[in-house]
């Protein structure tokens, strides 16, 4: 019985330790490699507009149900939260890439978990690529 | 053997616990895909007006939000974005009377107390001198015990056909100076 206790109170304490160490970490995430990341997470397009493209993203986040939190043109950012049951934030930002082509770079948070499987970027990319083709055929 | 038995008990159980932290929900499939009901969302939540005035537009939105109640949090004119939100206490009394009914029987009787909802409003120059407005509503609602009960997208249509009736006089009096 005695050992029980020590035992458990050992694993209790490997526990807090782990869960100490966790708290720190994710302050400055890195679960994954910086150069994986950004590659799952962003997308060349060859496209020169900004202020359109924002405008296109904005788009997307509202037809994929996101309320936007915030935009900025003269950072580039839009941040939009989807909300049914769960919370899924996005913050995407578009940079010029010389001066033909536009990066966009979404990150997701779902709950308070970072996003980082690839899927949902694939499937945001794609809406974008879509709405992103609608437009230049104005439909 | 016996100690053996007694080391697997806890082990077991840091394994299930550890699963479990792992097996934690990640994004639905269907939340970043266009369903069916995009373009019929799309339509619900957005009015066109004929005007080329963005600025004006954008202008008399934020008053209709204003005569809502709503407070505006942020707004980026050059990507027509207003955001905007509201608090409200949500307690029906007879909410108030089943908990207290409740609790003569010790029972523990939660109900919504408070109600968040937040808006983004979005206009969008379409060819020929069109603008296309778009809202979208959510709302979060907490229990007594400050739980979050209710976290979704507003979907009733007649708090948007509200609403944009409210913004088609709101443009008529912007147009009017009034």
């Amino acid at each position: 019985m005695k050992g029980l206790i020590k035992k458990s109170l050992f694993f209790c304490l490997i526990l807090s330790v782990c869960a100490c160490a966790a708290r720190q970490k994710n302050i400055l995430e890195a679960n994954d490699s910086q150069v994986r990341l950004r590659s799952i997470q962003s997308r060349v397009y060859d496209y020169t507009d900004r202020n359109r493209m924002l405008r296109t993203i904005i788009a997307t986040l509202q037809d994929l149900g996101f309320v936007i939190d915030d935009a900025d043109e003269n950072l580039g950012t839009v941040s939009g939260t989807k909300r049914s049951g769960y919370s899924l934030r996005m913050t995407v930002s578009v940079r010029p890439r010389g001066d033909t082509q536009l990066i966009v770079r979404s990150n997701a948070q779902f709950n308070l978990q970072t996003v980082d499987d690839p899927e949902p970027y694939q499937q945001f990319f794609a809406a974008l690529s879509k709405a992103l083709f609608l437009e230049a055929q104005k439909i | 053997m016996r100690s053996g038995k007694v080391l697997h008990i806890p082990m077991v159980f840091i394994l299930v616990a550890l699963t479990m932290l792992a097996c934690q929900k990640s994004v639905p499939r269907e939340a970043l895909m266009f369903t069916t009901e995009s373009l019929a969302d799309r339509q619900l939540q957005t009015r066109i007006f004929e005007t080329n005035h963005e600025g004006k537009l954008l202008e008399a939105s934020a008053a209709v939000l204003q005569d809502l109640g709503f407070t505006i949090d942020e707004s980026e004119v050059k990507c027509g974005v207003i955001v905007c939100s509201k608090d409200r206490n949500v307690t029906e009394f007879y909410d108030v009377g089943l908990s207290i009914i409740a609790s003569l029987f010790f029972i523990d009787y939660e109900y919504a107390v408070r109600q968040k909802v937040l808006a983004s409003l979005v206009t969008r120059p379409l060819e020929e001198d069109r603008i296309a407005v778009r809202i979208t509503f959510q709302h979060l609602v907490w229990d007594t015990k400050k739980e979050l009960i209710k976290n979704e997208r507003v979907n009733e249509p007649e708090i948007y056909q509200e609403f944009f009736s409210k913004l088609s006089k709101s443009v008529f009096l912007t147009a009017h100076e009034i």
